[in-house]
């Protein structure tokens, strides 16, 4: 008989399953796998290099296009951090606007990383239902920033602008009757606030038909069940983050463990899995869905009963009102100064991170008291996750791959940077 | 007993027919999608599409040139050249570009304008067909402003108080 040797097979960039541009070098032998070679950097675009070059507020839009599936998370880590520096106090309605829309942002990502993973596994229908409510969601990025997905919305300080009174309505065509524009527009009538808390009423029971189809379904559990087992120990010492760490039994999250913005008033859960294999992992998300809605609830009666300002009235730090900008000259010194120079941060470094949907995402900034950052470090969660490939995936098939690149929810926009 | 109830449940393949159950029960409700080019999506006041310049209510353009919408564009998108018109010799741009290739859309520029002249209209969908469309120049931007100009000014009204 003659000698099987080892191949080597490349996974990727371009491959569907691959999540964006993950190429892998894999050793098989036959069809199992005895190393994982993952290689990063197709998708570099230097953010932290090109945030030197930039003001601090200009940098603000690029950290959406980070992990391009939770837009509004990196931006407040990004903000937060330089809050840190400067010493400024958010104002409190602005740090509730910055809750509930990191929980939307979590739901989103969730969303996302629920439908192409089941996609990856061979489950194509959830994909469409996690699409149609996303949709909704990504209806709230635009009606509070503008853009669906790269919000630019926070701001050193705060948020750019206070939540709109009313939502946009669909227009009549020739394809709706009056009645199934009225069924279309129903819970368009009220303000963002109402739009947002029908859906964190109707979302539950979304939740409850993703795990008809998926939770208890042989073929998702033969598919996940054992699949890229990570220890408790094992977690920690990679450094793991998100729901990563906690789908191996580790109750961490900084949401509650260092609570930032308004987290420590929110009254919510953390989920932990128990064997740290994939299907555990997608049983933690399913929980964060519920527990994101309790979030957004709370948020929703807070805000709707506290109006007030979303921004710092340090004109230093943050525009002036636009009113206030046509009139008054030493406003309009203010806004000149702040869109062309923008703001000076005292010398020093700063750390804060906050609890993404994919772990801790952090931002480093180091100022030496000039308009720009001198240094600005990204810790990005996938990074650390896509590092234990090799470990996960040993020993297991070639098919598994793809259900391990799904689990660690992958995106390349944060991992290469 | 778990046991036997385990056993009866996954020999009559219950969870499968559950899900199927669900997936079909969605061939009966209305449809969520919806004619795109035909119908669309409800887009806010705030959005942030292609970029138009504004012209008051005279017929003179809004723009200054001041610059600060050059100046504050994260991507380097704009390009401006300032000088005197020639009739009346006031401080207007000669040249007013953006490369649509750069622009990330983030909005600061609409941010940065003192005078409201530009503005991001709704327009989400253009293509260009020739190398060198990307770059918008000041009589494209200034006739798309034209063109839409009771949406601009209703979406400008609309957001007055929130900024
Ligand atoms: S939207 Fe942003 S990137 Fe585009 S031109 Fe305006 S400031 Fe520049
Ligand atoms: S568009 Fe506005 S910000 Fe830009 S140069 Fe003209 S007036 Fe200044």
């Amino acid at each position: 008989m003659s000698e099987i040797q080892n191949y080597t097979i490349n996974l990727g960039p371009q491959h569907p399953a691959a999540h964006g541009v993950l190429r892998l070098v894999l050793e098989m032998d036959g069809e199992v796998i005895e190393r994982a070679d993952p290689h990063v950097g197709l998708l570099h675009r230097g953010t932290e290099k090109l945030a030197e070059s930039k003001t601090f507020n200009q940098s603000i839009p690029y950290m959406d296009r980070l992990d391009y599936m939770s837009m509004m998370c990196n931006e407040h880590g990004y903000v937060s951090s330089i809050e840190k520096l400067l010493g400024v106090d958010v104002p409190i309605r602005a740090q509730y606007i910055r809750v509930m829309f990191d929980e939307i942002t979590r739901i989103l990502n969730h969303l996302l990383w629920l439908g192409t993973h089941a996609l990856d596994v061979g489950a194509m229908t959830v994909f469409l239902y996690a699409f149609r409510e996303r949709e909704d969601l990504i209806d709230c990025y635009e009606a509070v920033s503008g853009a669906r997905m790269h919000a630019a919305y926070y701001r050193v300080g705060g948020v750019y602008r206070d939540l709109p009174d009313s939502m946009p309505k669909y227009e009549a065509s020739k394809f709706r009757n009056a009645k199934d524009l009225d069924r279309l527009n129903s819970n368009r009538e009220g303000s963002l606030l109402d739009f947002i808390e029908d859906f964190a009423n109707r979302f539950p029971g979304i939740v409850d038909e993703y795990e008809t189809l998926l939770t208890d379904n042989r073929i998702w559990k033969q598919r996940l069940v054992d699949i890229g087992v990570v220890s408790p120990e094992r977690a920690l010492q990679r450094g793991f983050s998100g729901p990563m760490l906690r789908g191996s039994g580790i109750e961490w999250d900084l949401r509650k463990k260092q609570p930032y913005a308004v987290y420590d008033k929110m009254d919510f859960d953390i989920p932990v899995g128990v064997n740290g294999d994939c299907y555990d992992r997608y049983l933690v998300r399913i929980e964060e869905f519920r527990q994101s809605t309790r979030i957004i609830k709370q948020c929703v009666k807070w805000l709707r009963e506290n109006p007030g300002p979303v921004i710092v009235e340090d004109f230093k730090v943050a525009p002036p009102k636009r009113d206030d900008m046509k009139q008054n000259m030493e406003s309009l010194i203010h806004h000149f100064k702040l869109f062309t120079e923008g703001y000076s941060v005292p010398a020093g470094e700063a750390y804060a991170a906050i609890e993404a949907p994919k772990g801790e995402f952090g931002c480093y900034v180091m100022s030496d008291g000039a308009n720009k950052p001198f240094r600005l470090k990204i810790r990005a969660p996938g990074f650390v996750h896509i590092s234990a490939m090799d470990e996960m995936v040993k020993g297991h098939m070639l098919a598994d791959v793809v259900t391990v690149i799904g689990t660690m929810d992958v995106v390349f926009g944060e991992i290469d940077r | 007993m778990k046991v036997l109830r385990n056993y009866i449940k996954s020999l009559f393949l219950l969870e499968m027919f559950k899900g199927m159950r669900l997936t079909g029960s969605y061939l009966w409700r209305k449809k969520f999608t919806i004619r795109y080019p035909e119908e669309r999506a409800p887009m806010s006041p705030r959005f942030r599409g292609l970029h138009a310049l504004r012209r008051d209510e005279n017929g003179e353009e809004c723009c200054v040139g001041c610059k600060l919408c050059e100046a504050t564009c994260p991507a380097m998108a704009i390009t401006i050249e300032t000088g005197p018109r020639e009739d009346d010799g006031s401080r207007r741009t000669t040249r007013y570009d953006i490369d649509l290739f750069k622009c990330i859309f983030c909005g600061y520029c609409v941010e940065a304008c003192p005078v409201d002249a530009i503005v991001e209209t709704r327009i989400c969908d253009y293509h260009f067909e020739e190398r060198g469309e990307n770059i918008m120049l000041k009589d494209e931007l200034l006739a798309i402003g034209e063109e839409n100009r009771d949406r601009i000014n209703s979406d400008l009204s609309a957001q007055a108080k929130y900024r």
